[in-house]
């Protein structure tokens, strides 16, 4: 499903190399989770990938079901099954997250030479996710994020997710600023996106959130590169004695 | 105040190509006075306190600039309002396209008719209000206006009238010249909703002077027509009484030239008036909102929001004031004007003027010119939504504070779609 190979990045602006030769190959159906310390590049990784400005590729690839990520559009990127679960999900003031939604969704079935969803369609199909979710009609009116709480930024992204039906899930700290409640909700509506035909790549800090969405290969990412993979015990090794060990052990 | 020379000659070969129409005692009487006013104050000058931003010149003009007419495949607004439509084509009424002026409620009339009676209701207003708007601050065009307007109307209002009066300003003749003058007057507790769309002319002198009184409702929404080279110059002149609500909302699409102004007098405690616009522009684009809301009476609310869309050297301008009079306690004034530069070529000047001699007040303005949101724009790309249409969304975002103000949705409908128009035009 996603492959990068090899893959250097550095910042726009200056000379700062973020991505020093990553290799990752999350096949279909998988969950792969990734974790390591503060700078590792983890974030750098989620943003070039979805197609961020600011980054500089300077060597490698990454490809989604063959095709060139890297050569495509974010809205492109989208389309092809792309999608990032934002650390810090941002607020648009005046645009409605329904209308948000339905022209998201909308403009992805265009470019995929599909039908668009009609009105009551649409409604039918959010309610029913949004339930599951537990985000109330209001939360559905209101501006993009605005006035949400951290847990309903994060379940709103769960919600797109829902909606949008992407085959690549990318992550990010999705778990962070969650309290425990919160984050049962939003582990149980990713798991109830699992399916054969589409992946995970979950990039978190702690060990907590996979025991909500049990990862089937975890990495280490350290200074640019990812520096151990293993299965769902190497979770629980960070957890226990921390990145110490495995930094060394790799040194 | 004496006028300065060269003032006085570019008034007077102004004044030259006019003529006053003719009408009853009082009709000639206030036009009389408006002529007295302006050979007093002159038309304006560049160096003029509020002309600093906005250029008179094609104003002041004896000769209209021509405007090539814009022939558009777009369809008429607010035709399906159930309204009673009132044409004017290059500035004349047109009677065979207009409906019959009448209405449940309604005390309707052209200006000429109105002006040929030695009695009649719109005396009290059609002039007053406008010459009550001079001080502080001098408006010649209004003034030129109630001198030398050549048609109009008069309407009244004295019961909550179901049926918006949609005034359709056609522009046909490409050199025409219009000055309109409208008398409004809402009797206490009556109701009116008054509409307005279109170019009207190459050049536009517009003067609406409304009097609403004690708890009666006027509500007014206008779209400036999209004819690119039109100019306009136009002025609101309210007054309102105890417990009575004003609200106005402007659409302006297009034109190199546009100043619209609006003076507001709250003279009854507890009255409400709310003054919004959306002004979006790309390339030869000047448009300039300048308002004054004065506050003389207890516990009353004005609002002012005001947005502009600029692009590729577009100008904004606002100058905005707020005067809250000694004694007028519990007011409660709002002032928001922002521009969003969608490049750098355009211009946003701002002017926005607070002057409160009550001491138990609460007033808040502020002004901002800012570009598109970029992280805004990758949240909506990253979920499928074409870059175009992201900006037109976060467009639509920023304009949605004035378009609020529109309180009918079908009204409110009308004016998005004229907005979906231009930026689907724009595109690409």
């Amino acid at each position: 499903m996603l492959n990068i190979k090899d893959l250097h990045v550095k910042l726009e602006e200056e000379d700062k190399v973020i991505l020093k030769g990553v290799d990752l190959d999350v096949p279909a159906g998988a969950v792969h989770a990734i974790m390591g310390p503060n700078g590792s590049g983890k974030s750098t990784l989620s943003y070039v990938l979805s197609g961020r400005d600011g980054y500089e590729v300077t060597s490698g690839s990454a490809t989604l079901d063959g095709a060139d990520l890297l050569e495509l559009d974010p809205e492109e990127r989208a389309s092809a099954g792309l999608f990032l679960a934002f650390q810090y999900p941002v607020e648009i003031p005046g645009v409605g997250n329904m209308t948000f939604l339905r022209t998201a969704l909308n403009a992805q079935r265009k470019a995929r030479g599909e039908d668009e969803i009609s009105a009551g369609d649409f409604l039918k199909l959010i309610r029913e996710k949004a339930k599951s979710l537990k985000i109330d009609a209001d939360m559905l009116k209101r501006p993009v994020n605005v006035g949400f709480s951290g847990g309903e930024k994060k379940r709103n992204e769960i919600l797109q997710m829902a909606m949008l039906e992407p085959k690549m899930c990318i992550l990010d700290e999705t778990d962070s600023g969650l309290d425990v409640d919160a984050m049962r909700l939003v582990s149980e509506g990713v798991n109830a996106l699992r399916d054969a035909g589409r992946s995970f790549l979950v990039i978190t800090h702690y060990q907590r959130l996979l025991d909500h969405i049990k990862p089937d290969v975890v990495h280490i990412m350290a200074n640019g590169r990812m520096i151990k993979s293993g299965g769902p015990e190497l979770a629980l090794e960070v957890e226990k004695n921390g990145y110490a060990d495995i930094l060394e052990e790799m040194a | 105040m004496a006028m300065a020379a060269e003032n006085s000659d570019a008034t007077a070969d102004r004044l030259a190509s006019l003529t006053m129409p003719e009408g009853s005692g009082w009709a000639s009487a206030a036009r009389g006075a408006a002529l007295e006013r302006l050979q007093m104050m002159g038309l304006p000058r560049r160096r003029d306190e509020y002309w600093r931003f906005t250029r008179p010149d094609d104003l002041n003009a004896t000769q209209a600039p021509s405007a090539a007419v814009l022939h558009s495949d777009e369809g008429s607004l607010f035709s399906d309002v159930d309204r009673l439509n009132i044409v004017f084509r290059d500035g004349v009424f047109d009677a065979a396209a207009s409906d019959d002026l009448s209405g449940e409620g309604l005390e309707i009339e052209r200006l000429e008719t109105a002006t040929a009676r030695d009695i009649h209701w719109s005396k009290d207003v059609y002039g007053v209000l406008e010459a009550r708007g001079q001080v502080p601050v001098q408006r010649p065009f209004a003034a030129l206006n109630t001198a030398f307007a050549t048609d109009g109307i008069v309407i009244r209002a004295t019961a909550r009238v179901s049926k918006p009066v949609n005034l359709t300003y056609l522009h046909e003749d490409p050199d025409s010249d219009s000055i309109l003058h409208f008398v409004v007057r809402v009797e206490a507790g009556a109701e009116l909703t008054v509409l307005e769309n279109g170019p009207a002319a190459a050049r536009f002198n517009k003067c609406m002077e409304i009097d609403v009184a004690d708890g009666g409702t006027f509500h007014h929404v206008r779209a400036q027509g999209r004819d690119h080279e039109r100019r306009a110059v136009t002025h609101l002149f309210a007054r309102l009484g105890i417990g009575s609500t004003f609200k106005s909302f402007t659409l302006t699409v297009n034109g190199v030239l546009t100043r619209n102004e609006a003076v507001i007098e709250i003279t009854g405690d507890n009255a409400v008036a709310h003054i919004a616009g959306a002004a979006v522009g790309d390339g030869n684009f000047h448009h300039d909102d300048t308002v004054f809301v004065t506050h003389d009476a207890v516990n009353c609310e004005s609002r002012q929001v005001f947005k502009k869309v600029l692009r590729n050297g577009a100008v904004g301008v606002f100058q905005g004031k707020i005067l809250v009079k000694n004694g007028a306690q519990k007011t409660d004034g709002y002032q928001i004007s922002q521009a969003l530069l969608l490049d750098e070529d355009a211009q946003f000047l701002a002017k926005p003027e607070l002057e409160i001699y009550a001491d138990d007040v609460a007033c808040s303005h502020g002004s901002t010119t800012g570009a598109i949101d970029e992280e805004a724009l990758f949240y909506l790309r990253s979920r499928g939504v074409p870059t175009d249409e992201a900006q037109d969304l976060l467009v639509l975002a920023f304009l949605a504070e004035a378009i609020d103000e529109i309180d009918s949705e079908v009204i409110a409908d009308n004016i998005l779609a004229r907005l979906e128009g231009w930026l689907v035009r724009r595109r690409g």
